[in-house]
């Protein structure tokens, strides 16, 4: 009896699992079709997923938050739009102040209108320090928020801080929907209500995110009335997916996009970003703190051949933050790859080849470690083959790798392969990385860089209102990194994309190093027209 | 036997209890920093003064045992504390994704014990033929293939080759509401690599103890009086040689849960594994231990059933020995 019971689960198991695959082959493969008609959708493969979708904790600090606006917002070329705010904000003689109007008659997705009161409660939830929120660093200018009336938020700053309408792209939370919740760990944070052109549907953590058009949005319905972002960590299973009809984008590493290069329906979007890698130079070790070691791996490095071995040609040399098609690039500074000129520098300072190819001075061999992050593999091919580059002049660099708890103590005697890049204002990246006030507060200015000409220039671009002044200050930085670099910065990398070619209005911006929800071609996807 | 399942319910509790303490513990001595995890990259640009902040917000002071204590008295009154990875209630947590976990390893299990017999059963019957050498080379391979790997080749050939069945998800990735039908078409490649990772164990212990037991007496009596081979094989063997697997029914409940992990994460199947990895990673204390204690609840439970399908199987077993 129990034998032909046992007996009876393993058929009816394996019919079962027979009949389930037969039914699948009946049924229409993959899901997003794409543009076919009515009801455009679009499935998008992403490698990262946000940890909360509130804006008091992060989610969408740089804009492009699909889910709700900031008082202003970013075009293709990165230029400040108004959003939620009627025009660009009045600002003060003294640069103190930041007048905002509102736009009128915004409503958020559940029908309750957005006001002034919003948006203060926004920006003080944030600063409150119970709040979690781990990027508040970036609103430290900011002293005071008030509702002048319905309509008008005044922004008082401490000091006068030129970039400070860059940070207002923030997305504005509904203070009616998240009050009197946890803000740390609420029903807000999975459940977001914001005024932005889609709307969350759905949030199946591990697996996807699902939107749809908000019908009532004042820039008017998105006409892609679908969007679902998946979540799906590994490359190959992504582009997998993407190949199989089941995705109609996914960001790709740029040698897995290059193999749909020759797929027809597919388009491969590559965006420039200001996504750079680079090599910490702490001060405080006694050869990577030599400026003559520094300006002699500077000139040493091979940055073109990295950017063809490493990144499949999808990227640029970086000769500082500045990604070199920037306005704010200060011409000029350019570094050619000029080993002979290296080792010219090393000699005239003292470094003598030593009897293992490797230079010295007083006693010292030229070596030291360069750390990067366990696991990413795109820094451990930028730290070797700068292991490399620096071997031919007679530098004896030790590449390990570890988490960032093992690289953190080391950081101020240890070389790291560090990254970052905010395309938004140079500020932003400048500042925090080279200004000595900051030299190893947590990962702001990881060498230590100390330079006086910088912090005065740095200071100048911060305060000064006058975009010529800021220029000339901040193209000052950029010369003195080719006098005295701190850091050699090595790439700018290209973020790669491939998608259906089944829409207008396709573009991308320049990107930051992080990628959420909002980067990538579907940064503007509430503007797309479905192709014909 | 309710007072066994009774005694090993009460013998559970300092075992559980002490599985807690392990990992926090375990959690404190750890080189993750959980404010370093909670920051993510957004800390990698943050000042000192924004950690500090965190970590007195995230991390508070005190010996890890006080955390514990503070957690365990909560727990019992209902309350699981807050994720901090991922921003929720930990009842919300668990109670999002326990049952899709379970669905899965249910039916891989299932499938893993049924053709894992049936198999097993075949290869014995003539050990040393092309059946038994094709069974057992396979679930050799098996065995030293891992899930994930077993996944990513499964979801080239069927979703990708072929293009029958989905790649991953819980339902079309376009799709928002969960339909019987989608469901059970994004089931069966996951559930097919789980169960198929656990196969190799059962199918290799029925074919052993069937064996065996064709040896021994009872099948060689069964033989003299006469009966057909067919009845020799599944009404004596198999019962006696189905003894070794009811045991390995709760000792493969771990390995179970681990492979799960794997097949969760490359399937992208939203269930309770991938959020145990982003809990131990993240120093996220209070959903590590939530989990932690589902785990080990699920072993002990693996091990009572194992022990009571014993005593059904073999009328000898004293259940009140045990």
């Amino acid at each position: 009896m129990r034998v032909r019971a046992i007996r009876t689960t393993a058929v009816a198991a394996v019919a079962g699992a027979v009949l389930a695959g037969t039914g699948a082959c009946s049924a229409p493969s993959g899901g997003g079709g794409g543009a076919d008609g009515a009801g455009a959708s679009l499935v998008v493969g992403m490698a990262q997923e946000p940890e909360t979708l509130s804006p008091l904790l992060g989610y969408g600090k740089d804009g492009n938050s699909k889910i709700f606006d900031g008082l202003l917002r970013h075009d293709a070329e990165m230029e400040l739009r108004p959003a939620l705010a009627e025009k660009l904000p009045e600002v003060s003689d003294d640069g103190l102040t930041y007048t905002y109007t509102l736009r009128d008659g915004v409503t958020f997705s559940d029908g309750s209108p957005f006001d002034a009161e919003d948006v203060v409660f926004t920006y003080e939830t944030i600063l409150d320090e119970k709040t979690n929120n781990p990027s508040k660093g970036e609103l430290d200018a900011l002293e005071s928020v008030t509702a002048r009336d319905e309509n008008t938020v005044v922004f008082r700053l401490k000091y006068p801080y030129a970039a400070f309408a860059e940070r207002t792209v923030l997305p504005i939370v509904s203070k009616e929907a998240v009050e009197g919740q946890d803000v740390n760990t609420g029903p807000y944070n999975t459940d977001p209500i914001g005024t932005g052109p889609y709307v969350l549907t759905g949030w199946s953590q591990g697996e996807k995110l699902t939107f749809e058009a908000n019908p009532d949005y004042w820039g008017g319905a998105p006409k892609v009335e679908k969007l679902t972002m998946a979540i799906i960590k590994d490359d190959d299973v992504r582009a997998t997916r993407l190949r199989s009809g089941d995705l109609d984008a996914a960001v790709l590493p740029p040698a897995l996009a290059d193999t749909f290069g020759e797929d027809g329906g597919k388009r491969v979007i590559r965006a420039r970003t200001a996504d750079f890698r680079a090599v910490t130079l702490p001060t405080a070790n006694p050869v990577t703190g030599d400026r003559a070691v520094r300006r002699a791996l500077d000139v040493a490095v091979d940055r073109n051949a990295i950017v063809d071995s490493v990144l499949n040609g999808a990227g640029r040399a970086a000769y500082g933050p500045v990604p070199t098609d920037s306005p704010w690039f200060a011409k000029g500074t350019e570094r050619r790859h000029d080993p002979e000129r290296a080792e010219e520098i090393l000699a005239e300072a003292g470094w003598q080849p030593g009897e293992d190819g490797v230079r010295r001075k007083d006693g010292r061999r030229a070596a030291f470690t360069l750390w990067y992050p366990s696991g990413d593999r795109l820094r451990q091919e930028h730290a070797l083959a700068y292991a490399s580059d620096a071997k031919r002049i007679g530098i004896d660099i030790t590449v390990e790798s570890g988490t960032w708890e093992v690289i953190e103590p080391r950081m101020e005697h240890d070389a790291v392969l560090s990254g970052g890049g905010s395309p938004a204002d140079p500020d932003f990246d400048l500042y925090p990385l080279l200004h000595s006030s900051l030299a190893l507060d947590g990962f702001n200015n990881m060498a230590a860089y100390d330079n006086p000409t910088v912090d005065r220039a740095l200071e100048e671009g911060r305060r000064s209102g006058d975009r010529d002044t800021r220029a000339e200050a901040y193209a000052t930085v950029q010369r003195e990194l080719a006098e005295n670099p701190g850091y050699t910065f090595l790439t700018h990398i290209d973020h790669v994309y491939v998608m259906d070619d089944a829409w207008e209005g396709v573009t991308t911006q320049v990107e930051p190093h992080d990628h959420g929800l909002g980067a990538g071609p579907w940064w503007n996807v509430e503007d797309w027209r479905p192709k014909r | 036997m309710a007072r066994l399942v009774g005694r090993r319910a009460l013998a559970a509790v300092p075992v559980l209890v002490a599985v807690t303490l392990g990992v926090f513990a375990l959690a404190a001595a750890s080189p993750f920093d959980p404010v370093r995890q909670y920051a993510g990259s957004a800390g990698l640009r943050a000042s000192q003064d924004t950690l500090d902040q965190l970590r007195e917000n995230l991390a508070p002071d005190g010996p890890f045992t006080e955390h514990w204590w503070r957690w365990l008295t909560s727990a019992l009154g209902g309350d699981l504390g807050q994720s901090i990875s991922l921003r929720q209630p930990v009842t919300q947590v668990v109670g999002e994704r326990l049952g899709w976990s379970m669905l899965l390893c249910a039916v891989a299990f299932a499938l893993a014990v049924a053709l894992g017999t049936a198999l097993g059963v075949a290869a014995a019957r003539r050990q040393g033929g092309w059946l038994d050498r094709c069974v057992t080379g396979a679930a050799y391979v098996l065995q030293a293939a891992p899930p994930f790997w077993l996944g990513l080749l499964a979801v080239w050939f069927f979703a990708l080759h072929l293009g029958v069945l989905p790649a991953g998800g819980l339902t079309d990735t376009g799709e928002d509401t969960v339909t019987a039908g989608s469901l059970i078409r994004h089931l069966v490649l996951p559930a097919t690599v789980l169960g198929l990772s656990q196969l190799p164990w059962f199918a290799l212990y029925v074919r052993q103890g069937v064996a065996d037991a064709l040896h021994e007496d009872p099948a060689r009596g069964a033989r003299a009086r006469g009966l057909r081979e067919r009845t020799v094989l599944l009404g004596h063997a198999l019962r006696s040689g189905l003894l070794p697997v009811l045991t390995l029914v709760g000792t493969r409940i771990p390995e179970l849960i681990t492979g799960a992990l794997l097949v969760e994460t490359v399937f992208s199947w939203p269930g309770i594994a991938s959020a145990t990895v982003k809990a131990a990673t993240a120093g996220d204390f209070p959903l590590l231990a939530a989990v932690t204690v589902l785990a080990t609840a699920a072993v002990l439970a693996g091990n009572l059933l194992a022990d009571l399908l014993y005593a059904l199987a073999d009328p000898r077993i004293d259940l009140e020995a045990m």
